[in-house]
């Protein structure tokens, strides 16, 4: 199937806005936000930058049904300041994972973000701090916090810190997964250490398929809504658990990871070294011919 | 303070704390003879996944061994490591691990404190020093999500321009005094005085709900976040009720 | 930021019984624009906050053409302007004009 008779049966995640991608995952009508636009809590911090701020600070949050489970839901709009965390922002998210512990609901967190919102940086930071903590809460009171990763921002920085607190996740190949950036890490430390506009390079260090086959994320889909809509009532059947013996599995498989692929220098030794056969072909395979070859990938099954 | 000398002020009774590469690991005797383990990351060195995945394992042997003794994490050090190796291997996972055995071990009763006293920024702030059950700092710390010349290149404005808008509000520029206003730090304490009874105090503190979002209403750098937490939360519940009754 | 307001008597009511819709998003080239139905059926009001300084008459123009052409009385819009063309400015009014007027399931 051509990607566009694909586009023509579902939409795109990765053109998706925010609200679009909630309506499209949750079971007709069931969607109902809460703190909406209409009451305008914005950010307190754009003004003095004379930025232009959105009406719910970019992310949409409020509970629907999947599948007819009752979920708590969270989508960050990756266009609205690179979907950055703010004070207003994360706090809505806060709020809903307490309410994730309260109410033993589960909870699906649509990343799309290039971490902290610098305008207001240690509102975002301590925001971030707080949305992992309170994801701790939620997992040890037995809720499910299952992450989407597929938008135009990513989930970068402290994002991709709160991605890893989450029990499941779930990524496109248009998804990208990392803490510092391309051009942060190119700033940094040179362009012989990472060539940012090298696109197939940033793809095959933090792109979708390179993360799945890590066992840095558990699911990987298509680029479209339903097929994020079935991975997400998947997910949320997986199991719950959050005590020292997950937190001892996950440090033997980091642990291997650096063992396994510790010295490589591009992913394509580490596919080579998890046995794909023909490790460089895998960037261009479509989806079914790529989870055929991913069958020996690492998986952090119970270990997340 | 120099490292050692904070050790010394913190622990008259004693300490066994040993340093491997950037990192110091050990324990401690508190007045009243009861343990305290003592990890940290230092010499404003940035933290990897390999230096993650080694403090991770210390704080899960910690959390096996069942002790229940409280745990102090010294922290000085720059970012996370910024590099294509760390990314390739999945930074995020191990600085996620870590911030995670650091909030298990607190869940599971080994009372967590952060001792903030050299710099910290972004994702190594957030993986450890912000992870902790109680932050504090001495005074000279300089945490940071971003430095000042790297947000101007960022956000396209000058230098002066941005520490004018500084001066105005707490909530974006890099420094103590700022992550103290915002709720970030629970206190800063008297390098004047002797350490051990600070720590003491601290540890009496009982554990509780996550307070820094209304340190930061209380004291101004953050007038929204609790609020808004709060009335999300509350809606939710709301919610679920009328879904269950209606 | 320019602040805009616009109260303008509108020869169409909108229809449909929605309080409430949004669409767009506030990006560079683009808007959101926040539609609520609390006024009088024959008023149209339009508060715009835009980064966009000196474009007064064009926003006049955009709105007058709005209301004069599509079902805009009763509604109560508020734009977030990041940027956006005199053209896509015209779509997402109308765009917000039709989800408002989406039947409520």
């Amino acid at each position: 199937m051509t990607q566009v008779a694909a586009n023509n049966v579902s939409p795109s995640w990765y053109e998706a806005s925010a609200r679009q991608r909630i309506d499209a995952l949750v079971d007709a009508g069931s969607f109902a936000e809460f703190i909406g636009p209409a009451l305008r809590e914005i950010s307190p911090h754009l003004a003095i930058f004379d930025l232009p701020e959105q009406f719910d600070d970019g992310i949409v949050v409020g509970h629907g049904r999947l599948d007819g489970t009752p979920v708590l839901i969270a989508a960050q709009e990756g266009r609205f300041m690179g979907g950055a965390f703010g004070e207003v922002h994360g706090a809505k998210l806060t709020g809903l994972l307490r309410a994730a512990s309260a109410l033993k609901q589960d909870l699906l967190i649509l990343f799309d973000t290039g971490g902290v919102r610098l305008q207001e940086a240690n509102a975002g930071e301590l925001a971030i701090a707080e949305i992992m903590r309170a994801v701790i809460e939620a997992r040890r009171a037995g809720v499910n916090v299952v992450g989407l990763i597929g938008g135009r921002a990513g989930c970068y920085g402290g994002g991709s810190l709160i991605a890893g607190t989450c029990s499941r996740l779930i990524i496109s190949e248009q998804g990208r997964l990392s803490v510092s950036g391309p051009e942060v890490i190119e700033t940094n430390r040179g362009i012989e250490e990472f060539d940012s506009r090298d696109r197939a390079l940033v793809w095959r260090t933090m792109g979708g398929k390179h993360r799945y086959l890590l066992g840095g994320t558990d699911v990987f889909v298509d680029d479209e809504v339903l097929a994020f809509r079935e991975a997400a009532i998947d997910a949320l059947k997986a199991g719950r658990r959050c005590d020292v013996a997950v937190l001892e599995a996950e440090q033997a498989r980091l642990e291997r990871r650096l063992q396994r692929f510790g010295e490589a220098e591009d992913a394509i030794e580490i596919w080579q070294t998890l046995g794909i056969a023909n490790p460089t072909e895998i960037p261009a395979l479509p989806t079914a011919a790529f989870l055929r070859a991913a069958n020996d990938r690492e998986n952090a099954d119970d270990a997340r | 303070m120099t490292r050692d000398d904070i050790l010394a002020s913190l622990f008259p009774n004693g300490s066994k704390i040993e340093t491997t590469g950037a990192m110091i690991a050990g324990q401690a005797i508190l007045p009243d003879g009861k343990p305290i383990h003592v990890l940290g990351i230092i010499e404003g060195q940035p933290l990897g996944v390999d230096e993650a995945i080694v403090l991770a394992r210390q704080i899960i042997e910690i959390v096996k061994s069942g002790d229940r003794a409280p745990i102090l994490i010294l922290v000085d050090s720059s970012s996370q490591r910024m590099s294509k190796r760390d990314e390739l291997l999945g930074l995020s996972e191990y600085l996620s691990h870590l911030a995670k055995a650091l909030l298990l071990a607190e869940a599971e009763g080994h009372r967590t404190v952060g001792l903030l006293y050299g710099g910290s920024a972004a994702g190594a702030f957030i993986a450890t020093a912000l992870a902790t059950g109680t932050l504090v700092a001495l005074p000279g710390a300089h945490p940071a999500v971003m430095d000042l010349p790297s947000m101007a290149r960022v956000t396209k404005l000058s230098i002066d321009v941005l520490k004018a808008k500084a001066e105005t509000t707490p909530v974006f520029a890099p420094g103590l005094d700022n992550m103290v206003l915002s709720g970030g730090i629970h206190g800063v304490w008297d390098d004047n005085a002797p350490l051990a009874p600070q720590l003491a105090a601290v540890l009496r503190r009982p554990q509780g709900k996550d307070d820094r979002g209304r340190l930061g209403a209380a004291r101004g750098g953050r007038r929204k976040a609790a609020e808004i937490a709060d009335r999300v939360a509350a809606l939710a519940a709301v919610a679920h009720q009328a879904a269950h009754h209606g | 930021m320019e602040k805009l307001s616009f109260r303008l008597i509108a020869p169409r009511s909108a229809s449909g019984t929605r309080t409430q819709a949004i669409v767009g998003v506030v990006a560079s080239g683009n808007l959101e624009v926040l539609l609520e139905r609390n006024l009088p059926t024959d008023i149209c009001t339009i508060d715009i906050a835009t980064a966009a300084h000196g474009f007064g008459m064009v926003w006049d123009a955009v709105v007058r053409d709005f209301v004069a052409r599509r079902s805009a009385g009763g509604l109560h819009i508020s734009v977030n302007d990041g940027g956006a063309r005199p053209d896509t400015v015209a779509l997402r009014l109308a765009q917000g004009i039709r989800k408002i007027e989406e039947p409520e399931r």
